[in-house]
C-alpha cells in the first residue's frame, strides 16, 4: 500500500488544465496502489492555489517558500523527494509538461526510482502503456522499483473533475532551496490571449506551405473565430515564421484536441507523431499525395490562399445562422 | 575544457517499425547515432573549436554503453571529430535510464568533464530520462532541452536557452553540469563560445565526416571495457514486456469543397 503524490503545476490561485490530467492519471494510479492521491504544490504563492487543488484530492502538501520563487530542478527535485518520503508515495507523478519532463527524472534519481515517461495508460501498479518510436508503436513497460516515478502524457488523461468534499490542507518542509548555482537569468513568453496549445479544444496549425509569417494571419483569424490555439510543424517553426513554442510533434508538444486543422504541414511521422491522436483532422494541402491525407478525417486538396479564407466566410456564415 | 557527450545507437528512425513476436523486429535493422546525440557531438566540437582559424581548445570524449557493434556508431562521432571514443560493452536488453546513469557515473568518476552534453532523448525509447537522472545523481546542475548554449568567457558556466511550455527560458549554470541539446541546438548561431567569432554562421545541421575526418577516425583511441571493470553491478529495473503497432486510423476522405466540409465539420464530426 502506498500514496501516489500527484506534483501539480498552478497559476495563481488555481491548478492548471494540465494539472488536472495529472490528477486523473493519479487517482487510477492510487486505486492501483491501494493509498491516496496527494496533491503537491510547490513554489511562492502555492498556498493560493492550495483550496483549489483542495477540491480535487483528500490531501494536498504546500511548499510555498520565498526562496522556491522561480522553478529550477535543482531546487526542486530535493523537495519532491522529501515529500514523497513524507507522504509514503510509492508513486510520484506528474504531467509530461516542460516542468514534469525537466524534474520527474531528476526526483527518480534522488529516489533511486525506475521511471515510466510520458505514459499513455496505466495497466497494473507498476505496468504502463506507453508510445515509443515517435508514436509508430506502443510498448509496455514494467518498472520494478518499490518506488516510481511516472509522467503522463496530457493528451491521454481527461482533467480530472472535483470530488465533492475538500481535502486537507498541509504545509511541507522547504529545505534549503539549494539551486547549486544555477539562475534563471530570463524567460522570453509569446503572451496570447488564445487558449494553451496543450489544452485547447481546436488547434490551427500551419506549415512550411504557408511561405511566411505574415500569411500567418489568415491562420490566426481562422483560430480565433474557432476560439482555437496555433500550432505549427517544425519546418514552420524553425523558419522562424512563428514561435517555436508552437511547435507540434514528437519533439514539440503532443496535442490531441477535438479538431486539428493542419494547412500547408505535409504530414511527417514527426509531425503526426504530436498529434494524431486528435479526434477529428481536417488537412488542406495542394498536394493530393501528402501523407497528412493519410490521417485526415477530411481532406480538402487545394491552396491555402484560396482555401482558408473561404472557410473562414462559411465558418462566419454559420455562426451567423445559429444566432 | 574536457566535454563528455554519452551516445546511443538506434535503429535508424526513417525506417518502417515492424513488430514480431511482441517485440520490435530488428533483424536487418540499420544503426545510427541517436539523431540528438549527433547533435550533441556537433554542439560540443562547436564549443571547443575556433571556427575562424580552425583552431582546437578542448577535448570532446564520446562514450557509448553498448553492444559490440555499437563501435560503429563511436567511430562516426570520431569522424565528425570528436577525440577519443570509450565503449562499455552491454547488452542492449540489460540496460535501463538507472544502469545507463550509474555506468555514466564511473566514466566521469574517472573523466572528470567540464561538461556532459547529451541529447534529449533517445529516439527509440523516447524516455528522455538519463540526463537528469544523472543530474540528481551527481548533484550536478542540468539544462535540458538546450535550443543555444553559450560558453562564459571564462569558461566557468554556460548560459542555455531553453525551449519550455511558455517559451524560452535562460539559464544560467555553473560547470561542471548537464545539458541535454533539443533540435535548434544545430542551428547556424545556436552555439557560441567566444573563440569562434560571434559573427560566424554554422551550416544548419550536424557536420558530415569528411574523407580525412573518416581517414583519422580510425586511428583515434577507441577504448572497451565491460560494466564489470567499470564495477556496475546495478540490474535494469524497468523492462519492456510486449509492443504492438498503434490501431490504424480510418482512413481519410477527401471533401470536394470548403462548403462540403464545414457542412461535415458541423453536422457529422459536430465540432464547430
Ligand atoms: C529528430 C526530428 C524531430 C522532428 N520533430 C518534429 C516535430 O516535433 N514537429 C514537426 O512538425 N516536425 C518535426 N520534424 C521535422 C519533420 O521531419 C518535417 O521536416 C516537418 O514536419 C515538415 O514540415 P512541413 O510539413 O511544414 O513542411 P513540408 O514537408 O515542406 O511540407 C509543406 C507542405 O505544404 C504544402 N503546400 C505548399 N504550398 C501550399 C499552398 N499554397 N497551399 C496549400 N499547401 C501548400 C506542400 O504540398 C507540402 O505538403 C522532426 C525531424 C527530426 C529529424
Ligand atoms: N546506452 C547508452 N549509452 C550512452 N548514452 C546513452 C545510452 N542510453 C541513453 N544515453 C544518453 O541519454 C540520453 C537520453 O536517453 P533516454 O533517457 O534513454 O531518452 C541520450 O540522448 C544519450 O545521450
Amino acid at each position: 500500500m502506498g500514496n501516489v503524490l500527484a506534483f501539480c503545476e498552478f497559476s495563481e490561485a488555481a491548478l492548471r488544465t494540465s494539472a488536472r490530467s495529472c490528477v486523473a492519471f493519479a487517482r487510477q494510479a492510487a486505486e492501483k496502489h491501494g493509498g491516496q492521491v496527494v496533491i503537491l504544490l510547490v513554489g511562492k504563492g502555492a498556498q493560493a492555489a492550495a483550496a483549489d487543488a483542495a477540491q480535487y484530492a483528500g490531501k494536498v502538501v504546500v511548499i510555498d517558500d520565498p526562496g522556491l520563487e522561480k522553478y529550477t530542478a535543482e531546487a526542486y527535485a530535493p523537495v519532491v523527494a522529501r515529500a514523497a518520503s513524507a507522504e509514503q508515495a510509492t508513486l510520484v507523478a506528474s504531467v509530461a509538461s516542460s516542468v514534469g519532463k525537466d524534474l520527474l527524472p531528476r526526483v527518480a534519481g534522488l529516489l533511486d526510482a525506475g521511471m515510466a515517461s510520458d505514459v499513455a495508460a496505466i495497466l497494473d501498479k507498476n505496468k504502463f502503456r506507453r508510445a515509443i518510436l515517435a508514436g509508430n508503436a506502443y510498448s509496455v513497460v514494467e518498472v520494478g522499483s518499490p518506488i516510481l516515478c511516472v509522467t503522463a502524457r496530457q493528451s491521454e488523461f481527461e482533467a480530472a473533475q472535483p470530488l465533492g468534499s475538500a481535502g486537507e490542507i498541509t504545509a511541507g518542509e522547504a529545505g534549503d532551496g539549494d539551486t547549486l548555482g544555477a539562475e534563471i537569468v530570463k524567460v522570453e513568453t509569446s503572451k496570447s490571449d488564445r487558449p494553451d496549445l496543450n489544452d485547447a479544444d481546436i488547434v490551427v496549425s500551419g506549415g512550411r506551405g504557408m511561405k511566411n509569417g505574415e500569411n500567418f494571419k489568415v491562420l490566426e483569424e481562422l483560430a480565433d473565430l474557432l476560439g482555437a490555439a496555433m500550432g505549427a510543424s517544425r519546418a514552420a517553426t524553425d523558419a522562424g515564421f512563428v514561435p517555436a513554442d508552437w511547435q507540434v510533434g514528437q519533439t514539440g508538444k503532443i496535442v490531441a484536441p477535438n479538431l486539428y486543422i493542419a494547412v500547408a504541414i505535409s504530414g511527417a511521422i514527426q509531425h503526426l507523431a504530436g498529434m494524431k491522436g486528435s479526434k477529428t483532422i481536417v488537412a488542406i494541402n495542394k498536394d493530393a499525395e501528402a501523407p497528412i491525407f493519410q490521417v485526415a478525417d477530411y481532406g480538402l486538396v487545394g491552396t491555402w490562399e484560396q482555401a482558408v479564407p473561404e472557410l473562414v466566410a462559411e465558418i462566419k456564415k454559420l455562426k451567423a445562422s445559429q444566432t | 575544457m574536457k566535454i563528455l557527450v554519452p551516445l546511443k545507437r538506434v535503429p535508424d528512425p526513417e525506417l518502417k517499425t515492424k513488430i514480431k513476436d511482441g517485440a520490435i523486429d530488428l533483424t536487418g535493422a540499420t544503426w545510427v547515432v541517436n539523431t540528438f546525440d549527433e547533435y550533441a557531438v556537433e554542439a560540443a566540437l562547436r564549443l571547443v573549436e575556433n571556427a575562424g582559424d580552425g583552431s582546437r581548445h578542448g577535448e570532446v570524449v564520446v562514450v557509448t554503453i553498448g553492444p559490440d557493434e555499437a563501435a560503429q556508431q563511436l567511430r562516426s562521432a570520431l569522424a565528425m571529430g570528436a577525440d577519443r571514443a570509450l565503449r562499455i560493452g552491454a547488452d542492449d536488453k540489460e540496460l535501463d535510464a538507472g544502469v545507463v546513469v550509474a555506468t555514466l557515473m564511473k566514466v566521469i568518476e574517472t573523466e572528470k568533464p567540464d561538461l556532459i552534453l547529451m541529447g534529449k532523448q533517445a529516439v527509440d525509447g523516447d524516455n528522455n530520462q538519463v540526463g537528469q537522472m544523472l543530474a540528481g545523481k551527481l548533484k550536478l546542475p542540468q539544462a535540458t532541452f538546450a535550443a543555444s548554449i553559450e560558453l562564459a568567457t571564462d569558461k566557468k558556466s554556460v548560459t542555455v536557452a531553453r525551449e519550455v511550455d511558455a517559451g524560452v527560458e535562460y539559464k544560467k549554470i555553473p560547470l561542471p553540469a548537464i545539458v541535454t541539446v533539443d533540435l535548434r541546438i544545430i542551428s547556424p548561431r545556436a552555439v557560441k563560445n567566444h573563440v569562434t567569432p560571434d559573427s560566424h554562421e554554422y551550416q544548419e545541421g550536424p557536420r558530415y565526416a569528411s574523407l580525412k575526418g573518416i581517414m583519422q577516425a580510425k586511428k583515434k583511441p577507441l577504448e572497451h571495457k565491460t560494466l564489470a571493470d567499470l564495477g556496475v553491478s546495478q540490474a535494469a529495473v524497468t523492462r519492456q514486456v510486449s509492443v504492438e503497432l498503434p490501431p490504424p486510423r480510418a482512413a481519410g476522405r477527401k471533401v470536394e469543397s470548403v462548403q462540403e466540409l464545414v457542412k461535415k465539420l458541423h453536422d457529422e464530426a459536430k465540432v464547430i
